[in-house]
């Protein structure tokens, strides 16, 4: 239950392993009494040291195990994730992959793989956790969408675009929610240094996932759908648009 | 005709945390039927919805809204007993026995709370320092409880504090989580007039106005000050004070003295329901309390003043919490022991420091408390601050505050809580677990359920 002042008891982060995911639960333990952390990843195995991490700064923390491209099993997952602990303060949806854009341009099944983790699998949890928190009549659903969701390119269309399939998603949730008690908020970083962006070089305007934390622990304070992480992702999304298609093509990324 | 329940977006006086419920009218036989099958989020009652946070919500699970539950049975005009429904407010109550000449012993700031969620407040009002708490005015109320497994049916009992004390003292303070709460019989107090005989003080800083304060308590069944808190310095705690005593028909001016009893507040103003943004900032609160002051030099010494305006001043202005903006206030009341003053001055300078100020904030010297094992009242001062949420380093300010209060062996008010620190609960109601093995035996399918018991786990659920 979250108190007036922002304090909140219980985070659910889809996407354990997840850079970005994890410094937002890590804000959210040190500066709102976050008393208890369930971290679900492919492979709970992988996540001793993010909980390790996060019992350190004194919450109690569950790895727990599920497959974003698992469609059949969310509903079941997301019910018994919320009946085993019990309410959902906030639940951060962060898994996702990057993908190759010239692999996937070859290869079809790396092109569905992309567009079912972005995409299809994150819709289909998203609306399973939308529904819990309405429920519960209260509860944020944070989704991670990206920057690339506002205009996919040539250079990146195939993340783009399926970001921008759970950026519109998101936003039809959030309007479903509205009423409810629940809300769901879609959050736009730009280039963010983490494992994903790995070997890549740095975008203009790169952020570290301790000031994209930072950006959405202020939001949720607020009362926004969509969220951009930085002033400058923020013109980003303004001036995309606006440019013609012989621009955007030749943008490196 | 039963009506459908609604999924209905509730929130506290405060508007600051609003949650979703199912709202059930209890006009018709729909509260039984409510009560014998408790879904699986609970269930809970709800009045005027005038407590600050969260204490009347409910989120995902059924809210019973008691208001349409309002009807007087029975007014006794020779003894002061009266008889009515849970849902009925103070104001109807008042409107009905002031002409007849009597009063509720105790009443809040707002005439706008129902006796259900006064008893369940356990509310306190100017002459706690005589009169105490709500309960004392309590003579018997109707409890009626979720049933231990399904398809028992609700069980309805009439509680006096000799027929079941645990269950009386449980329910008065208990903040709706003992059972629904249906119908209560109150003892009035008898008035000579409609009026009051205020005296007006002022106190040049809190020192003052707490020496003033125990004396005015000694001459005064109504007694309250209110400080200024973004005065600084020397002028920490200045104060205006009044004391007040009902006011005999002889004393009323003649025009009043052929009805000495006649009472009609009205509204003189409303703050629109689109108002998003909020008017109520540092320099309005400055400008507002410098006025404040200031305008008491012209009252001070002695005045008549009604019901209302001395009882009940922000009645006068509908929906005054909307003045918040969207995001909403809430207001931290604590008491603190009598010989706590340094944590009272320590958390009044802190407040005119910091970056919000208080628009409004009480000071009250409560008497001996009650025998309820959540009453808010302890022998001590009791402070209000209203904060408007939002406000930079306002969580981090109100966890030291919580800390201050309860090493000083205080308290902070549930019924206006929306931020307290859970693990200081149980310090600052030492009675928490023999009231929780009450609350249990009441209802064992802990079924009764409110935004405030998730928040701070007052039922203790974690510790089974």
């Amino acid at each position: 239950m979250n108190d007036a002042v922002g304090h909140m008891q219980r985070v659910l982060l889809l996407g354990g392993n997840s850079d970005i995911g994890n410094a937002i639960v890590s804000r959210l333990v040190r500066r709102r009494g976050v008393q208890h952390v369930i971290l679900a990843a492919r492979d709970p195995a992988s996540l001793i040291d993010r909980v390790s991490s996060l019992e350190s700064l004194g919450a109690k923390v569950e790895a727990t195990s599920f497959d974003l491209t698992n469609c059949d099993e969310h509903a079941t997952f997301v019910d018994r994730v919320f009946s085993d602990n019990g309410d959902i303060d906030v639940a951060i949806l962060a898994g996702g992959l990057l993908g190759d854009q010239a692999e996937s341009e070859i290869a079809p099944d790396r092109l569905q793989q992309v567009l079912e983790v972005n995409f299809v699998g994150s819709a289909l949890l998203a609306m399973a956790v939308t529904k819990r928190l309405k429920e519960q009549g209260s509860g944020t659903l944070v989704i991670m969408s990206s920057i690339a969701a506002v205009q996919a390119r040539r250079a990146n269309f195939v993340y783009g675009a399926s970001k921008a399939g759970i950026d519109a998603f998101g936003r039809g949730l959030a309007d479903m929610a509205v009423g409810s008690g629940a809300r769901v908020m879609v959050v736009r970083p730009g280039f963010v240094h983490s494992q994903m962006t790995d070997g890549l070089a740095p975008a203009p305007f790169a952020q570290d996932p301790d000031e994209v934390a930072e950006a959405v622990d202020a939001a949720l304070d607020s009362d926004r759908t969509v969220v951009h992480t930085s002033g400058a992702v923020a013109a980003m999304a303004r001036i995309l648009p606006l440019l013609p298609r012989s621009i955007l093509r030749r943008l490196p990324r | 005709m039963t009506l459908a329940p609604r999924q209905q977006l509730l929130h506290g006086w405060g508007r600051a945390v609003p949650t979703g419920a199912s709202v059930v009218s209890t006009e018709d036989g729909s509260l039984d039927r409510a009560i014998s099958n408790p879904p699986e989020r609970g269930l809970l009652a709800r009045g005027l919805g005038r407590s600050y946070g969260d204490a009347a919500q409910n989120a995902g699970g059924t809210v019973l809204d008691m208001t349409g539950r309002s009807s007087i049975h029975a007014v006794e005009a020779a003894t002061g007993v009266i008889d009515a429904d849970a849902g009925l407010s103070l104001d109807a109550l008042m409107r009905r026995v002031v002409p007849l000449g009597w009063f509720p012993r105790v009443t809040p700031g707002t005439r706008h709370v129902t006796l259900g969620g006064a008893l369940a407040a356990n509310v306190h009002g100017k002459n706690h320092h005589l009169d105490g708490a709500w309960a004392a005015g309590v003579r018997s109320f109707v409890l009626v409880t979720p049933p231990p497994a399904p398809d028992v049916p609700a069980s309805s009992t009439e509680v006096t504090r000799e027929s079941d004390p645990d269950a009386f003292w449980a329910t008065v303070g208990g903040m709706g989580l003992t059972g629904v709460v249906t119908r209560a019989s109150l003892q009035l107090d008898p008035i000579p007039s409609a009026w009051l005989d205020v005296e007006t003080q002022r106190a040049t800083n809190l020192e003052d106005a707490i020496e003033r304060m125990r004396q005015l308590d000694r001459d005064h069944r109504y007694t309250v000050a209110w400080i200024d808190c973004l005065a600084r310095g020397r002028r920490l705690g200045r104060a205006v004070l009044t004391g007040a005593d009902w006011a005999k028909p002889e004393q009323l001016p003649a025009r009043f003295r052929n009805d000495p009893l006649a009472f009609d507040p009205t509204v003189v103003g409303s703050v629109p329901h689109k108002l998003t943004a909020r008017v109520v900032t540092r320099p309005l609160v400055r400008a507002f309390n410098a006025a404040w002051y200031a305008n008491a030099t012209r009252q001070e010494g002695r005045q008549l003043q009604s019901i209302s305006s001395f009882f009940h001043p922000l009645d006068a202005v509908d929906g005054w919490n909307r003045l918040y903006g969207r995001r909403g206030f809430l207001q931290y009341q604590f008491v603190v022991p009598l010989g706590a003053e340094d944590t009272l001055e320590a958390i009044i300078g802190e407040t005119a420091h910091g970056a919000t100020g208080s628009f409004l904030s009480v000071l009250k010297r409560f008497g001996p408390g009650d025998a309820g094992h959540l009453s808010f009242p302890m022998p001590g001062w009791t402070l209000t601050l209203d904060i408007p949420v939002g406000a930079n380093g306002l969580r981090t300010m109100l966890a030291r505050f919580d800390r201050m209060v309860a090493d000083a062996g205080g308290r902070v008010y549930l019924a206006k809580d929306a931020a307290l620190s859970p693990d200081l609960l149980s310090s600052m109601y030492p009675r928490l677990s023999e009231w929780r093995r009450i609350r249990d035996r009441l209802d064992p399918g802990r079924h009764m359920r409110s935004d405030l018991d998730r928040r701070l786990d007052l039922v203790g659920r974690s510790i089974r």
